[in-house]
């Protein structure tokens, strides 16, 4: 491996005094990487790929927008009226925001389904949690940025949301804004934070792949690789099924870009800020719904606040809380009916948010947040005394089952 | 067992594609549930492949100019813009110059001078307080985006058009509100704006109130997404380089993995 | 780790035609997305629609010059005295830098219309006012690096490489033109 890989005298050249082509050729090349991964290992990729689209468009679009109370409405309409391709820019800029969540939440799910969250990679997925909440902050500022309706009374209720910390609360919301309401200055300053923040991103997703690279991906098994025979080199044949996967994205994006643009946004959001009038009816954008829904099943302020912000933090806690040895949940049949039960239930706190906040929807909203804490806070941790596991294989080349002996210590436990 | 997705995958994934593909891109408006519901028309502009039609759109110009301009602005089209519904310089030029906005002589005072091309829409009143004011503390929403910013924008705007009858016995109207069976809590500020004749088409079109409604109708869905032709046409480019590619990167997928799938 | 070999998969050309056409036709669709992130750079359809401007010179009297706003940038627009007009039509073209006769360069010898930008580095040049130094050719003079230019706008003298720009405009009627 010592003998310069590279034929180009210039990359032989510049590779020897600053090896990034020996760095790429081996994280992106020969990277070893588990052969039996399934579509979704394709959703790291793919969020990746919408990260660089958001802020390509994004960066675009910052060069014809302004960001001042009285001119910013308009001038994301002179965008999509005059600026040259400038509805496809935003169109695209806008529907990524959504797909981009779509693709994260698949990829967390993928995490938790195959137990991605465990030793070794617990960081790994701690560092994916802060990423999804540098999205969460990074999309709610962004959709303030168009000034509508939806906008403004957006910004409103959610920079409220601080004003339930004891004593400094209202403090604290005062400094948002810059003001005494949504104003010109949290524009401004929401607008530099949506500039900056996804650079930061940015900063966490190479750190993300660094832990990645570390131990290499899990696999729908969720075995170690035991040799180079359970592994292919990434590329071709992980280049070639992230491209296939991203044709299959882009199809459905495309689709949504160019049929449907406002789908996912909601028509209020076409009339300029009003601060003298809140619409009949508001609601986040979809990919916030579930934690709104949280938030509103709390009949107390800040206990509200502290629910909907403790859905996130116990995924950072997550790697602590499932006590499983067993990774993968084909191998454990308790805990994949949870799993399913928990994808529902998160399916039906994002329909509970987008219902008014009454009746039966209170009811429901309460039982899916209960249900929610009681999967991450007490199934996870005592599942796995009552779980019997299936035997794994030996390896992920030798789909030999390997009887009891590297059975799960839990399922060995159970069975005395 | 343990490659059990990959070659569910590999058998179904054209289906499962394709037929995703279509659940997406067929209406997707059914999820917009509104209370009240209008009746659905077949706009020429709805569907991936709708164009607007542009003897309709010149005709709701009209509707739009001798009706509702009287209290509703659209501040955020410009005369210019007029073009891409069939009409030529000249006629967008003298179209401009029967409204006037003000400009400042190099005497510094406030002058009026013809509106041009590159003007926007003149709006009726000067703020949205004069509007207010004018209106019996109604505010006459600018139209500019009227379809885009209402759920269903296009059925919504022709059934209010329409939708003004005699108010059920046990509903007071007080002055100034007018009843209307598809305005929410059915009392509106808007008197009914449509009568039978309420002008004359150029094209001997028989001005009826629904025509007018559908009419204005197309105009006001052009002026919500100008883009929307472009943005069709483009669209089907994309998806079919898309498609190809898809299946291009299959077929090259395959070829690539089928020495390790055959191991 | 088994290692992807290209001779493996040569047997026949078509399959590595295949893969290569794929990602082939991904760096087509790669490249034309750059296109419209290019071209939102291009001035957007409302400043091409202020891309020409009407002056009304009516009230413009011998001697006097108006400086009016094109495309952001500062018209120069003059009357000129017959006996501007005739110093500007006699001079010899053999001592310019750049050749041009008046009549090249003014269709209407009355009004002389310019871009006020001066073709070295971009200042605007004095002259307009009654009060201002005109340089030694009576025309304008760029007090940035001292570039003379004459009654027609030529340049005489100084570091300027051309003459000053003369934009398109054309006469509507006697006292109107549109420039652009």
């Amino acid at each position: 491996m010592s003998k310069s890989k590279f034929k180009n005298p210039v990359v032989k050249w510049i590779d020897h005094r600053l090896p990034v082509f020996s760095f790429m050729d081996h994280e992106l090349n020969h990277y070893p990487t588990p052969k039996n991964l399934n579509y979704f290992w394709n959703f790291g990729s793919l969020a990746g790929f919408a990260l660089v689209a958001m802020i390509v468009t994004g960066i675009v679009l910052s060069m014809n927008y302004t960001a001042h109370v009285d001119y910013a409405f308009d001038s994301v309409e002179r965008i999509m009226r005059d600026v040259n391709h400038g509805w496809l820019i935003r169109y695209i800029h806008m529907n990524g925001a959504s797909f981009f969540f779509i693709v994260v939440y698949i990829h967390i799910f993928r995490g938790l389904y195959y137990g991605s969250y465990k030793a070794p990679r617990e960081l790994l997925w701690i560092l994916g949690v802060l990423i999804l909440l540098l999205m969460m902050a990074t999309a709610f500022m962004g959709y303030v940025l168009p000034w509508g309706q939806m906008s403004f009374w957006g910004a409103t209720v959610i920079t409220n949301l601080f004003s339930a910390i004891p004593l400094v609360g209202e403090n604290i919301v005062t400094w948002l804004w810059g003001g005494f309401s949504v104003d010109n200055s949290t524009l401004n300053r929401f607008f530099s934070l949506h500039f900056v923040l996804p650079f930061v991103i940015v900063g966490v997703v190479i750190l993300h792949l660094v832990a990645l690279h570390r131990f290499g991906s899990n696999n729908p098994i969720g075995i170690d690789v035991k040799g180079t025979q359970d592994t292919v080199p990434f590329s071709p044949y992980y280049t070639i099924k992230d491209l296939f996967g991203l044709s299959v994205f882009l199809s459905f994006f495309a689709a949504a870009v160019f049929f449907f643009p406002n789908f996912m946004g909601h028509p209020d959001n076409y009339i300029e800020a009003n601060p003298m009038v809140t619409p009949a009816h508001i609601v986040p954008e979809w990919y916030f719904l579930p934690f709104y829904a949280i938030l509103r099943a709390i009949p107390d302020k800040l206990g509200g606040v502290l629910f909907m912000f403790g859905a996130i933090a116990v995924l950072f806690i997550l790697p602590w809380l499932d006590r499983s040895s067993v990774r993968s949940s084909q191998f454990r049949p308790i805990y994949k009916i949870f799993f399913w039960i928990l994808l529902l239930d998160c399916i039906l706190l994002g329909y509970l948010g987008a219902m008014p906040a009454e009746g039966i929807y209170v009811i429901l909203s309460r039982i899916a947040t209960a249900y929610y804490f009681f999967h991450f806070l007490i199934l996870f941790p005592l599942l796995p005394y009552i779980e019997k596991t299936k035997p794994l294989p030996i390896s992920i080349s030798e789909p030999i089952l390997g009887g009891g002996s590297t059975a799960s210590a839990f399922a060995v436990r159970e069975k005395k | 067992m343990i490659n059990h997705s990959s070659s569910f995958f590999s058998n179904n994934i054209v289906k499962l594609y394709l037929g995703l593909l279509i659940i997406f891109s067929s209406n997707l408006s059914f999820a917009a549930g509104d209370k009240i519901s209008y009746p659905q028309l077949n706009w020429s502009f709805s569907g991936i492949l709708g164009t607007f039609d542009r003897a309709s759109q010149q005709r709701g110009l009209q509707v739009y100019k001798e009706v509702c301009s009287g209290c509703h602005g659209m501040r955020l089209l410009a005369y210019r813009n007029l073009k891409a519904i069939g009409y030529n310089e000249d006629e967008i030029k003298a179209f401009a110059s029967e409204n006037s906005v003000n400009t400042i002589n190099d005497d510094g005072e406030v002058v009026e001078r013809p509106a041009r091309p590159s003007d926007k829409f003149v709006s009726p009143y000067p703020n949205d307080k004069a509007a207010r004011a004018a209106n019996g503390g109604a505010y006459p929403p600018d139209l500019s985006l009227i379809v885009k910013a209402r759920p269903d924008g296009a059925n919504y705007l022709h059934a209010l058009l329409t939708g003004y009858i005699d108010a059920p016995a046990d509903q007071k109207v007080p002055d100034g509100m007018y009843y209307n069976k598809y305005y929410s809590g059915n009392l509106i500020g808007m008197p009914q704006p449509l009568y039978d004749d309420g002008v004359e088409y150029a094209d001997g079109t028989k001005a009826t109130p629904d025509q007018m409604a559908k009419d204005v109708t197309a105009f006001l869905a052009w002026a919500s997404e100008p883009e929307m032709e472009d943005r069709k046409r483009l669209g089907i480019s994309v998806m079919l380089f898309l498609l190809l590619l898809t299946a291009l990167s299959y077929f090259a997928m395959k070829q690539i993995w089928a020495p390790i799938k055959n191991q | 780790m088994p290692t992807y070999s290209k001779s493996k998969n040569n047997k026949d050309g078509k399959r590595d035609f295949l893969i290569i056409s794929t990602y082939a036709m991904a760096g087509i669709g790669a490249a034309s997305v750059a296109w419209p992130l290019i071209d939102q750079m291009n001035p957007a359809a409302d400043t091409l629609a202020l891309a020409s401007t009407e002056v009304d010179l009516s009230s413009l009297e011998e001697g006097q010059a108006i400086t009016v706003t094109w495309r952001g940038k500062p018209v120069f627009v003059r009357h000129r005295t017959p006996e501007e007009i005739k110093l500007a039509k006699e001079v010899s073209l053999d001592e310019m830098r750049h050749p041009e006769t008046d009549e090249e360069r003014v269709p209407n010898e009355k009004f002389i219309v310019l871009v006020g930008v001066c073709t070295h580095l971009g200042c605007v040049p004095l002259g307009q006012k009654s009060g201002d130094v005109k340089g030694q050719y009576g025309g304008w003079f760029c007090p940035c690096h001292g570039s003379h230019y004459d009654h027609s706008g030529r340049i005489r003298k100084g570091p300027a490489p051309t003459n000053l720009e003369v934009p398109s405009y054309k006469f509507l009627s006697d006292n109107i033109i549109k420039i652009g």
